[in-house]
């Protein structure tokens, strides 16, 4: 009845609107619990979570790892600088040889682009996506969303651009099937050297300055240019991007409406974001950390359900 | 029927006199209504207690879906409804309400959901409907609307007039037939 349609969050791609419904009503219920002076309630008490961190990650690990802590799940942790991978084992093996340790559900983030997909086919825990590669991050999304619905409402009919780096991000992709599910216009913005070729065939609009972009849209949401993942060259300096792309306060000051600002961290300030703007009360970064323990949380909840026991 | 609408009037009315017996002036004494339908009966109780004391009665409502021990032994999920306590319970006397006391399992979840907001002086349990002789846990309660002998078959149902349009409390035998 009032269950997810899915066995395990791989991606936004594949949860009805009706799954987010649930993950947000839910949600609801826990950010109360994590607001009150007793944080901890019993439901998962008798499952054991493993998180598999394959790439680095400070807010999204511990946002997990609070998350599982404050249903009372038993947790442990992976890191892929301290593990086996270096000596040749298969990811395959190192998640086979963790569930042989009786563990009911996995939480991995990983570089490769459908590592968390290749996993829920083939193992027999949970899996919940923290970000795959460039694919998706879609308890990141959920909690954008969720974080839109709570200032301003509902997320249906909303306008909201993605700005920046969107051919690295699985923040963007993720963004974009959640928001679109939930009934947003979305919008992409950046150099067109960081807008994949085929996204409009995704149903977004493209816009390559921040200036008309800003004008349209009632949501803003900064992305980072994401250095590590880039190989070759996609603008001629971060200087130069930051002077094109860069979110200051007079361009907020200027608009004719007061738009929300959101980016899901870490922030470079200076880069795609100034700092008075950042720190502006038309930001919500700070919701949307504290959103994203609820979010994962109620994740967490509604996939444990499914787990049998009998 | 168990009750009818007049029936049910006069049961919540002894009720709410029978609270003011035990606690006065409610100074320190605060009522939880659990969610979901314990909240009807918590709307209705502070409603006419504060006709008859003319002052307001501190209310709260509390969801227990994450203390349950049948989390996962269900066919579907169970889905939260919303916890409002924004008081804290410590040294306070608690009533806590539900409108029907049939295996105690709700109870036990609410006793434990209730400690996350302080400890209690004291705690009571005020019920519409006791379903005897069917309790799983020794739980039982202080106030009672109305006692009935049920077989685990039937089901009891609380109806409300702001949800079902009429008040009244109603036993649903199996056909043995079917």
């Amino acid at each position: 009845m009032d269950s997810l349609s899915v066995e395990h969050l791989v991606g936004i791609e594949d949860l009805t609107k009706k799954d987010i419904e649930i993950i947000f009503k839910t949600a609801d219920a826990f950010k109360e619990v994590i607001n009150r002076p007793i944080k901890k309630v019993p439901s998962l008490r008798d499952i054991t979570i493993a998180n598999l961190f394959f790439e680095n990650s400070t807010r999204t690990r511990l946002s997990f790892e609070l998350a599982e802590k404050r249903m009372s799940a038993d947790i442990v942790n992976f890191s892929a600088s301290s593990s086996s991978l270096k000596k040749g084992e298969t990811l395959i093996d190192t998640v086979n040889n963790i569930l042989a340790m009786k563990i009911d559900m996995v939480v991995m983030r990983h570089p490769v682009p459908g590592a968390a997909k290749f996993l829920s086919e083939r193992v027999d825990a949970k899996i919940i996506n923290a970000g795959d590669g460039t694919h998706e991050h879609p308890t990141q999304a959920l909690l954008d969303a969720y974080s839109i619905r709570e200032r301003l409402g509902s997320v249906k009919g909303k306008k909201v651009v993605i700005i920046g780096d969107i051919i690295h991000s699985r923040v963007a992709l993720s963004n974009i099937y959640c928001l679109q599910k939930l009934g947003a216009e979305v919008m992409v913005c950046g150099p067109t050297t960081l807008i994949p070729k085929y996204i409009d065939k995704l149903g977004v609009k493209v816009e390559n300055s921040l200036q008309k972009a800003l004008g349209w849209c009632d949501v803003a949401n900064v992305l980072r240019i994401q250095l590590e993942r880039q190989d070759i060259k996609y603008f001629p300096s971060l200087r130069e991007y930051s002077m094109q792309y860069c979110l200051t306060k007079s361009m907020i000051d200027n608009l004719s409406k007061e738009i929300v600002i959101m980016h899901p961290g870490p922030i470079n300030r200076g880069v795609e974001i100034t700092t008075d703007v950042a720190d502006s009360q038309q930001a919500i970064i700070l919701d949307q950390v504290e959103n994203g323990v609820a979010i994962r949380m109620s994740v967490i909840y509604l996939l444990a359900s499914k787990i049998n026991r009998e | 029927m168990i009750l009818n609408s007049k029936h049910f009037e006069l049961t919540i009315n002894r009720l709410c006199y029978q609270l003011i017996e035990i606690h006065n002036d409610f100074s320190n004494t605060v009522l939880i209504g659990l969610q979901p339908r314990g909240v009807n009966l918590l709307t209705r109780v502070k409603k006419r207690l504060e006709k008859i004391l003319e002052k307001k009665v501190v209310c709260g409502k509390l969801d227990i879906t994450f203390y349950r021990d049948d989390f996962r032994r269900r066919e579907s999920t169970l889905i939260p409804s919303t916890t409002n306590i924004d008081f804290v319970i410590e040294s306070k006397n608690v009533v806590l309400m539900d409108d029907v006391l049939y295996t105690g399992r709700t109870i036990r979840s609410g006793l434990d959901a209730m400690l996350a907001f302080g400890r209690p002086k004291k705690v009571e349990l005020l019920t519409l409907v006791d379903r005897r002789f069917t309790r799983d846990l020794p739980i039982q309660a202080d106030y009672v609307g109305k006692t009935v002998d049920t077989l685990v078959s039937e089901r009891v149902a609380v109806e409300w007039e702001e949800i079902e349009g009429e008040d009244k409390v109603v036993l649903f035998t199996p056909d043995l037939d079917g």
